[in-house]
């Protein structure tokens, strides 16, 4: 495949990165990745990959756009209120940049679809808003051997890892199961600073491309945690648990779970 | 000196001057010399510097006629 001259120009500050290169554009052209979730973190991650020119973006949620959501929705806006959140994601990716094939998958991911959903992409992003798809997407990742790019937020805090499953961590590894709704913020405890998905979903649609073009160090075996009102980034090790109940050799979950209902997202 | 591929870039500005190079290189064998045509006198010099930043052997920077430069370099490293 040749670049055409608009790809030339529009690529043309990643072409001459060491790093990058012709061959690594390339790279990044011909890659998929499949987005959970088109809310806080979903959006950022889609338009930075849409601006990098990754190949195939899936992106699934089963919300409408609310005016609630354009605090920190960045894909979306008031012309699309009422909208399928990912058909108002897929128009402005779409407007940014042509090159990139999105599907748009307006329904609710389960443990009956989502095998099925992911086989086809290179790297699975999780920006998903709640315990439980945090849960089914790591165990399906687990399953088929995925990549996987997590990122979570709340109030001013938000976490990135990625799992590359069996070679390192995996989600079950850091919490083995998700914490009981009553201990996890209620609605009105949940607020979250609207810039927040902004640096996270940065930071995992960095991990994504460096994954595809097989350069640097990812958070393998690591935990970022950023705090926007200290300024501060840590790193916290997490090693691959021997006896994980879904990475580990002899794993006790064989068949994904749907964890029931009963957590509150953030609208 | 034996010239392997020979790239026409007159008429082109930075950064597209370095791309077009850079993309002409990466194609090539280690050891291959590729040779640049160009007309920006600026990119007579970032060529050359970034050229070597990324590894790469520069034979040549010759000043051909009032207005062409040509730069010759040898690929050193994929």
């Amino acid at each position: 495949m040749e670049f055409t001259e608009a790809q030339l120009q529009r690529y043309s500050r990643h072409i001459i990165l060491p790093e990058v290169g012709g061959k690594g554009q390339k790279k990044l052209l011909n890659a998929k990745v499949f987005i959970v979730g088109a809310g806080g973190l979903g959006c950022p991650v889609g338009y930075y990959l849409t601006a990098a020119g990754i190949g195939t973006i899936a992106i699934i949620d089963n919300d409408n756009v609310e005016l609630s959501n354009l605090q920190r929705q960045i894909a979306h806006s008031v012309n699309t209120l009422g909208m399928p959140k990912v058909e108002s994601a897929k128009r402005t990716f779409e407007a940014l940049n042509p090159d990139v094939k999105i599907v748009a998958i307006k329904d609710k991911i389960t443990k009956d679809n989502i095998l099925d959903l992911i086989k086809d992409y290179d790297i699975v992003v999780d920006g998903s808003d709640n315990f439980p798809t945090r849960y089914l997407v790591n165990d399906a990742c687990v399953m088929l051997g995925k990549p996987l790019v997590s990122g979570a937020i709340l109030r001013f805090e938000g976490q990135v890892t990625t799992i590359l499953p069996r070679e390192g961590h995996c989600y079950r590894c850091l919490f083995e199961e998700p914490p009981p709704p009553g201990l996890v913020p209620s609605c009105q405890e949940a607020g979250v600073l609207g810039v927040l998905p902004g640096v996270i979903g940065a930071l995992q649609a960095t991990e994504v491309i460096k994954l595809i073009l097989g350069r640097g160090d990812i958070l393998k075996n690591e935990l970022l945690i950023y705090n926007a009102l200290k300024t501060s980034f840590r790193k916290v090790r997490v090693k691959r648990n021997p006896d994980c109940p879904v990475c580990s050799d002899f794993p006790r979950i064989k068949e994904l779970i749907d964890y029931t209902e009963g957590y509150c997202a953030i609208r | 000196m034996q010239v392997d591929k020979r790239i026409n870039i007159k008429g082109l500005v930075c950064p597209y001057t370095f791309v077009k190079a850079k993309l002409a290189i990466e194609d090539m064998e280690i050891g291959q010399v590729l040779e640049i045509l160009l007309d920006y006198e600026e990119a007579s010099r970032s060529i050359p510097k970034s050229m070597e930043d990324h590894g790469h052997k520069v034979l040549k920077v010759e000043k051909i006629n009032d207005t062409d430069w040509i730069i010759q370099v040898r690929k050193e490293r994929e």
